[in-house]
């Protein structure tokens, strides 16, 4: 087994609001291995943003991290800035949700591409020019030149998202790490931006950490998934074994909360009740309260991580075969 | 762009005229000048006579259409009281009141910018919650309140400083003070929320991701962002460098466009207060204009239409 | 018998300025663009587009909460009557809207009980007491409970407002309901919920909808019919389950190798068809055939002729100028 590049062990955030603490993300353990594609799923509450932007340290003063996260060796969590302005962009990079507002308003695209290139290679200005005209061109944006003396008002979420993304391969980082980069984007440049992020792993061995509620995203672009439930991940398999055999309730019931665009059409399977708030979380398992196989001690004890099939986890006091969904049985009428 | 200066500039001259005509229209209409500069028990012959001299027999109507084609050729009447042309009395009042806003303003910007700025990066710390204590303090306080407390302090227990007169330049700086802290209470404000709403946008924390340092992400990407709102407050200052300082200048007897605007008034001095007027109203309106120019420059969104829908 | 809705030739400009400062065109941002189209009784249209396209627009026309700038609208045969009239007031209790952001479609300061019974209270309809009655009613049927009558918007869950938001728009038994991106703002696991729901309230009440939404699967999944916007105009119209299996226009050929799908789920090798470029500004649409810029197979007629509507031999409606071409119908 190949030493990860990142491992995070036991990583807790809470943000104390008005005296209380509250438990955003409570004890991830996950691995990423040098030049792997994973896959963060999880809906509103469930941490998936969280537990990176804990592990980049970029969280607000109020946030309290527990745990670790460590690059190769290198501790991160707690880390000082020094450490961790040393490690952001230049061995893992971060692009986020809507690309429009993560763009400077007042500064051209080229000047906030060429800080990034003059912070982490050292540049001149003439070279880092050259530079990054070579980036936008590998991130598919044609007019490059004139595109450098342009402003992020004057370009589409889509060419925005593109520029984020060179920003980011600016330092040609070990690990990048995209948080929903294609929710705000229509369908048509969803699947530019992805068909991109894909040839640049091939092409750079960068590994990829993409985080999003879209099911379907995740599946067609990466090896591992890891779902994430209130904080917690409740289930970690290879890409084709969770959706063709999902094996924790909530990810069954995610799967059949899906309209297909193929395939006999079904009545969706609803998850009565909602996310729990983070402060609110039930004891025992989270996702209790909602599962339609709770047991008395699903109330009571938290769920230990079963090992269920290779590379194939599941958080869950209860055994599901392979192939039976917890939704598809009697007791889970609606 | 000579097209929306050009725009701008006829927008400003409208309201000039605006205010003229306002100024107009108001002082002959709160009690007839010849009655309030003469005495009540002068003759009547002599207020008839007071009236014709100035013009004050005319209709109304004939009245504003000589003052404003005289305005046209840089005639703005004479005073009433010693007879120089008002334009004259009010100008050579404008450096002695710039003699003291100026240096105000500088404090506003030296002491309130940084203030600000220190209070939104320290949010919530005791820096935070005492400088702003500090500034509803000064911003809340009557002019001449502070005024009287600077001066029962540094003039007369103390005896550091005069207490009014303008002899001396020791004699500004009780005045400058005065004006300034109130401003730099504001500016402190102001800036804080601009820069507690930049260090919020997402962009912030997208040049952290990159690896910029924190110092450089304050002074590189959030200040350029913070300037646009400041910009607004600073141009309010500057348009109220003339006019700014009308009971300061009141207590501390300084011999400045204010104290004229006050005595002025007080009696029905119209070409006086009317030129006074035009002056200040020109003033903000230059300023105003000097603001829109200067969001142009810095904030792009506003210089260049943006793509798609 | 005759559609319960129906549009024809519906157009919807807008005069705009082009450029900031001094230097400012006058151009037509053209939203909807000759959009004609038929909602049957407790039928469910699907209306599906990419940003810019003028689905929402299209729902707004056709429930007359915008005047169109040609065209016309009828509800049951009858012309729409214009905005704020009587007349127009009173088809509202026929038809309604249902909104994307639940929380911003409600008053943050009212219970959600008295917001459900208010467009009885507006139109006049019933007593105080059968108005409450009413509304225990429409909440039983969305699934909220009584108890919750008296809470404010911030105090429930999105799922919960978007059914409080349901429930005010079924309290006056409209026939028709346009929702637009009712789902979007949900979590995946309470889009279910609402999806379910809204599919059995057609079922029960008969109610026609006209489902707006750039998820394709979820409008797969409510839509009997369905109909494919870019640019303004319509480009391809048909039965919604062949529709997505046998998408003919190139564009909805696009959209649909777009949805990422899991690989398990994927049949046999699925069509890639990926776009180049953005989608062009409303403003500034291109000659001929709206899509020919990014359109893989344009050929010289694309750039000059707009392409009408028209049937194919299945049924289909298809504005393509190649549609019949067998050697399109293969994996490009």
């Amino acid at each position: 087994m190949i030493d990860p590049l990142v491992e995070i062990k036991g990583l807790t955030v809470d943000f104390e609001q008005d005296g209380r603490r509250l438990r955003v993300v409570d004890g991830i353990d996950l691995a990423i291995a040098p030049g792997e594609a994973v896959g963060i799923v999880g809906e509103s509450g469930s941490g998936k943003s969280v537990t990176w932007l804990a592990a980049l340290g970029l969280l607000p003063g109020h946030a309290r991290i527990g745990g670790s996260v460590r690059l190769e060796g290198l501790q991160l969590a707690g880390a000082p800035a020094g450490v961790l302005e040393g490690v952001r962009g230049k061995r893992i990079a971060m692009i986020f949700q809507d690309p429009s507002s993560c763009l400077n308003p007042v500064h051209r695209i080229g000047w906030q591409l060429i800080e990034a290139l003059k912070l982490h290679r050292g540049l001149d200005s003439t070279r880092a020019r050259n530079e990054a005209l070579r980036l936008l061109d590998q991130v598919g944006i044609a007019d490059a030149r004139r595109r450098l003396n342009d402003y992020p008002h004057q370009l589409s979420g889509g060419l925005n998202q593109r520029v984020m993304i060179a920003m980011a391969l600016a330092a040609e980082p070990d690990l990048l790490i995209a948080d929903e980069p294609t929710t705000a984007l229509d369908a048509t440049i969803q699947a530019q931006i992805l068909a991109l992020l894909g040839s640049i792993r091939r092409d750079t061995g960068m590994a990829l950490v993409l985080i999003s509620h879209d099911l379907g995203v995740v599946a067609e672009n990466v090896n591992r998934v890891a779902v994430m439930y209130a904080g917690r991940l409740v289930e970690e398999a290879l890409s084709q074994d969770l959706f063709a055999v999902p094996r924790h309730p909530y990810t069954q019931g995610l799967l059949a909360a899906l309209p297909e665009l193929t395939g006999p059409r079904r009545r969706l399977a609803a998850i009565p009740g909602t996310v729990p708030e983070p402060g609110k979380v039930p004891a025992g398992c989270a996702f209790s309260p909602r599962c339609p196989l709770a047991e008395q001690r699903c109330g009571s004890e938290p769920p230990p991580s079963r090992r269920v099939g290779m590379l194939h986890r599941a958080v869950c006091h209860l055994q599901i075969e392979p192939g039976v969904s917890a939704w598809a049985l009697p007791r889970a009428a609606e | 762009m000579l097209l929306f200066a050009a725009s701008r500039l006829l927008r400003a001259a409208l309201t000039i005229l605006f205010v003229m005509t306002f100024a107009f229209v108001v002082l002959r209409l709160s009690g007839d000048p010849a009655l309030l500069i003469m005495s009540v028990d002068a003759p009547p012959e002599a207020i008839k006579a007071f009236r014709q001299a100035w013009g004050l027999d005319q209709p109304i109507w004939d009245q504003y259409v000589s003052y404003i084609g005289h305005a046209f050729t840089g005639d703005f009447g004479k005073s009433m009281r010693d007879g120089r042309p008002a334009i004259e009395l009010v100008l050579e009042r404008v450096p002695a009141t710039l003699a003291i806003t100026l240096p105000a303003l500088a404090l506003k910007i030296g002491l309130g910018i940084p203030a600000g700025i220190y209070a939104a990066l320290h949010r919530n710390s005791v820096a935070d919650r005492v400088t702003m204590a500090v500034s509803v303090a000064g911003f809340t306080m009557p002019s001449f309140v502070l005024a009287l407390l600077l001066v029962l302090v540094f003039a007369v227990t103390l005896g550091w400083l005069p207490a009014s007169g303008s002899d001396s330049a020791a004699h500004a700086i009780l005045p400058i003070i005065t004006l300034g802290v109130g401003g730099a209470a504001i500016m402190a404000r102001f800036t804080r929320s601009a820069m507690l709403e930049v260090l919020g946008q997402p962009y912030i924390r997208a040049a952290s991701a990159k690896g910029v340092t924190w110092r450089r992400v304050i002074s590189h990407h959030a200040l350029p962002n913070a300037a646009i709102p400041t910009v607004t407050i600073v141009g309010f200052m500057i348009g109220s460098l003339v006019a700014g300082a009308v009971v300061v200048e009141s207590v501390f007897a300084w011999p400045g466009v204010g104290r004229l605007l006050v005595s002025a008034v007080a009696n029905r001095d119209l070409a006086v207060v009317q030129a006074l007027l035009m002056v200040i109203a020109a003033s903000m309106v230059m300023a105003n204009f000097a603001v829109d120019m200067a969001y142009g420059w810095l904030d792009p969104r506003v210089r260049s239409a943006p793509a798609g829908h | 018998m005759s559609a319960l809705v129906e549009a024809i030739d519906l157009r919807r400009h807008y005069a705009v300025h082009v450029g900031r400062g001094p230097f400012t065109a006058k151009a037509t941002l053209r939203a909807v663009d000759g959009v004609s189209l038929r909602v049957e009784r407790g039928r469910t249209l699907g209306l599906v587009g990419e940003s810019g396209c003028g689905k929402s627009t299209t729902g707004k026309l056709v429930l007359g909460l915008i005047p169109s700038t040609s065209g016309t609208v009828r509800h049951d045969g009858t012309d729409m009557p214009a905005i704020n009239t009587p007349a127009w007031r009173a088809l509202r209790l026929r038809m309604q809207m249902v909104f994307q952001d639940p929380l911003g479609a409600l008053d943050r300061r009212l219970p959600i009980g008295q917001q459900i019974t208010e467009p009885l209270a507006i139109h006049g309809i019933a007593t105080t007491v059968e108005r409450r009655e009413r509304a225990r009613a429409v909440m039983e049927a969305v699934g909220l409970q009584m108890h919750q009558f008296g809470r404010y918007p911030h105090e429930l869950s999105g799922g919960q407002r978007q059914r409080v938001v349901l429930a005010r728009a079924l309290i006056t038994e409209p026939d028709f309901l346009v929702c637009d991106e009712p789902i979007s703002a949900l979590d995946v696991s309470i889009q279910a919920q609402v999806v379910n729901l809204l599919l059995d309230l057609q079922e029960r009440l008969g109610i026609a909808y006209l489902f707006i939404s750039h998820d394709l699967k979820v409008v797969r999944q409510v839509s009997h019919e369905v109909a494919v916007m870019y640019l303004g105009r319509i480009v391809e119209q048909g039965e919604a389950e062949s529709l997505f299996a046998h998408p003919a226009h190139p564009y909805t050929r696009a959209l649909v190798s777009a949805i990422p799908v899991p690989l398990s789920a994927q049949g046999p090798r699925r069509e890639r068809l990926l776009l180049q470029g953005d989608p062009p500004n409303p403003v500034d649409v291109p000659r001929g055939c709206a899509f020919h810029t990014r359109c893989p197979f344009a050929i010289a007629s694309c750039r000059v002729e707009t392409p009408a509507l028209r049937p194919k031999a299945d049924g289909r409606l298809v504005a393509c100028h190649r549609v019949d071409e067998p050697a399109l119908q293969v994996a490009a």
